[in-house]
């Protein structure tokens, strides 16, 4: 892995392998001392031209918690809003040694660019790009799922578990969604069933392409039992006012799509709530939801800071001579012998 | 077999023995057993029992020693065998991890109460260059304060890069940096063994 882009960069194995990771990264976040000396020296630049609190906080926190060094940027308040292009900035980074960039931007594909334009050597992880993708979400998801439906809330080993079987339900604003689209592959990769739940004005042109179902009625849904259901932000800041004619109201939105104790009810006794954050409370989701003991929306952002460590790590880790040349060292002085006993203190066998 | 000629220089391979594709089997299943069961008994003669002791594995292959260790001391002393072991992954530790491809990183768990205050026996396969071992003493570092902590190998290879020992050796193996020395263990490979590949023996 080099970059993490999209969500359909990562086969299975390698999913699991991230998942596999955070797992043992969630782990030491349950210790007195959380920070490890892996990244040490590194650097990391979260690089947000759109607004985010959970991701950014979220991206810096696994960064810190791993020792690398981490340089804050926002576009406002810095050169972009006196005109720099994206290319000016990414090579301003680079002069300063970014061996990461973590990049949020309102254009679909602006990570892409970023990554094999040559203006930065760093690996590249999308964290969220317009309408198009949001992978550390769905990683999150995935994880937060995984811990669920396969390992019983934590209670059972759920290492190298995929979730098949599972029949996952993404209610909501699909069409601004990039968290819904990083999910339908992730989740698919991982062997789950997704169904799309949406007005037919929120469901993107050439759906029908996706790897998923697609219902416009939530109640129907509901019925068949979904072992997860996945509540969308609507995403008012892009339609104009009052659902911009998305929807007639704000309120009839909630009685079709709106998850309130009554749907809740419907669902079986295991399943779970997700809701990515930050929630419209009263909109696509009731406070008897989003409060309610089988909501792990909370614990999804736990289970994020684990699973970006796990990404960092995976991108980070492995030096730039462990990418093709061959390990150095050791291979050079060989044949060099020990001599008879290499321990002082010790004559046995 | 221990010392073979150190004068078969490099690109000179050895007249006789030409390494076979499974290599020189230095150590059998009972070799590796009679070699636990001593290390057992040293580290209750050594701590004077078990009451402290914490055994902390090494995964991926310290961690099956850990546990037959623990087996053996549980037996000696009446203990509990699973109250003993521990994992202790080191892979966040490292010093190499910008040389090598990026590893898998393992399990850590401590039994009990935690290692506050006893005495962790570290538990590895092979002691080579002591990175591993400097590494771990990190990791412990990060889970708690023990009183004293010891290291227990089943084979010392030598060519230390660091100022680091053994407290107990199953076996002392003199070996090339050019050799490879692999631990077999059933729980993981099927077999016990201790093989040398490669090199010019």
């Amino acid at each position: 892995m080099r970059h993490l882009l999209s969500a359909a960069d990562l086969g299975l194995d390698e999913a699991v392998l991230v998942l596999d990771t955070a797992a043992q990264m969630a782990a030491t976040q349950a210790r007195e001392i959380k920070k490890l000396p892996t990244l040490r020296g590194r650097t990391v630049v979260n690089l947000f031209f759109e607004d985010s609190t959970r991701t950014r906080i979220s991206f810096e926190t696994a960064a810190k918690r791993l020792s690398a060094d981490v340089i804050n940027f926002s576009a406002k308040g810095s050169s972009v809003s006196k005109g720099e292009s994206l290319k000016d900035t990414a090579l301003t980074l680079q002069a300063m040694g970014a061996d990461a960039v973590v990049i949020r931007h309102q254009a679909s594909g602006a990570p892409h660019t970023l990554a094999h334009a040559g203006w930065t050597h760093g690996a590249v992880v999308n964290a969220g790009d317009g309408m198009h993708q949001h992978p550390t979400q769905a990683l999150l998801d995935a994880y937060t799922l995984r811990r669920h439906l396969v390992g019983d809330g934590g209670r059972a080993d759920v290492t190298g578990r995929d979730l098949s079987g599972a029949h996952v339900a993404v209610v909501g604003d699909v069409l601004h969604s990039r968290v819904a689209r990083s999910n339908v592959q992730l989740l698919r990769t991982l062997g789950a069933r997704v169904t799309l739940v949406a007005p037919p004005t929120l469901v993107p042109v050439g759906v029908h392409a996706w790897p998923a179902e697609v219902s416009y009625d939530l109640d129907d849904v509901l019925a068949t039992g979904p072992d997860a259901v996945m509540m969308l932000r609507v995403q008012r800041e892009r339609m104009s006012s009052a659902g911009g004619g998305f929807f007639p109201s704000p309120l009839e939105y909630t009685r079709n799509y709106g998850l309130d104790a009554r749907r809740l009810a419907m669902l079986p006794d295991h399943a779970v709530v997700l809701h990515p954050g930050p929630m419209n409370r009263g909109l696509e989701i009731s406070a008897d939801a989003a409060d309610s003991p089988r909501a792990v929306i909370v614990e999804q952002v736990a289970n994020g800071v684990a699973v970006r460590m796990a990404v960092l790590y995976l991108l980070l880790a492995g030096g730039d001579t462990a990418r093709g040349d061959a390990p150095a060292g050791r291979t050079a002085d060989h044949q060099e012998r020990t001599d008879v006993r290499t321990d002082e203190t010790r004559t046995h066998a | 077999m221990s010392t073979s000629t150190p004068t078969s220089g490099p690109g000179r391979p050895a007249p006789d023995a030409e390494p076979t594709a499974t290599g020189t089997t230095v150590l059998g299943p009972d070799d590796v057993g009679r070699a636990l069961t001593r290390i057992a008994h040293e580290i209750v003669e050594r701590n004077k029992g078990v009451d402290d002791v914490v055994l902390l594995g090494i995964p991926t292959r310290g961690l099956p020693l850990a546990r037959r260790l623990a087996q053996r001391l549980a037996q000696v002393e009446h203990a509990d065998a699973a109250d003993l072991v521990g994992s202790l992954d080191v892979t966040m530790h490292r010093d190499d991890l910008a040389h090598q491809p990026t590893r898998t990183i393992g399990e850590t768990f401590v039994p009990g109460d935690g290692i506050d205050g006893k005495v962790v026996v570290l538990v590895d396969d092979v002691l080579y260059s002591g990175r591993t071992i400097r590494a771990a003493l990190d990791a412990i570092s990060d889970l708690g304060r023990p009183r004293a902590v010891q290291l227990a190998v089943l084979v010392d290879r030598g060519h230390r890069e660091l100022p680091i020992r053994a407290d107990y050796v199953g076996k002392n193996l003199p070996t090339a940096t050019a050799e490879r020395v692999r631990v077999l263990l059933a729980e993981t490979d099927g077999d016990d063994r201790v093989v040398i590949e490669g090199g010019t023996r």
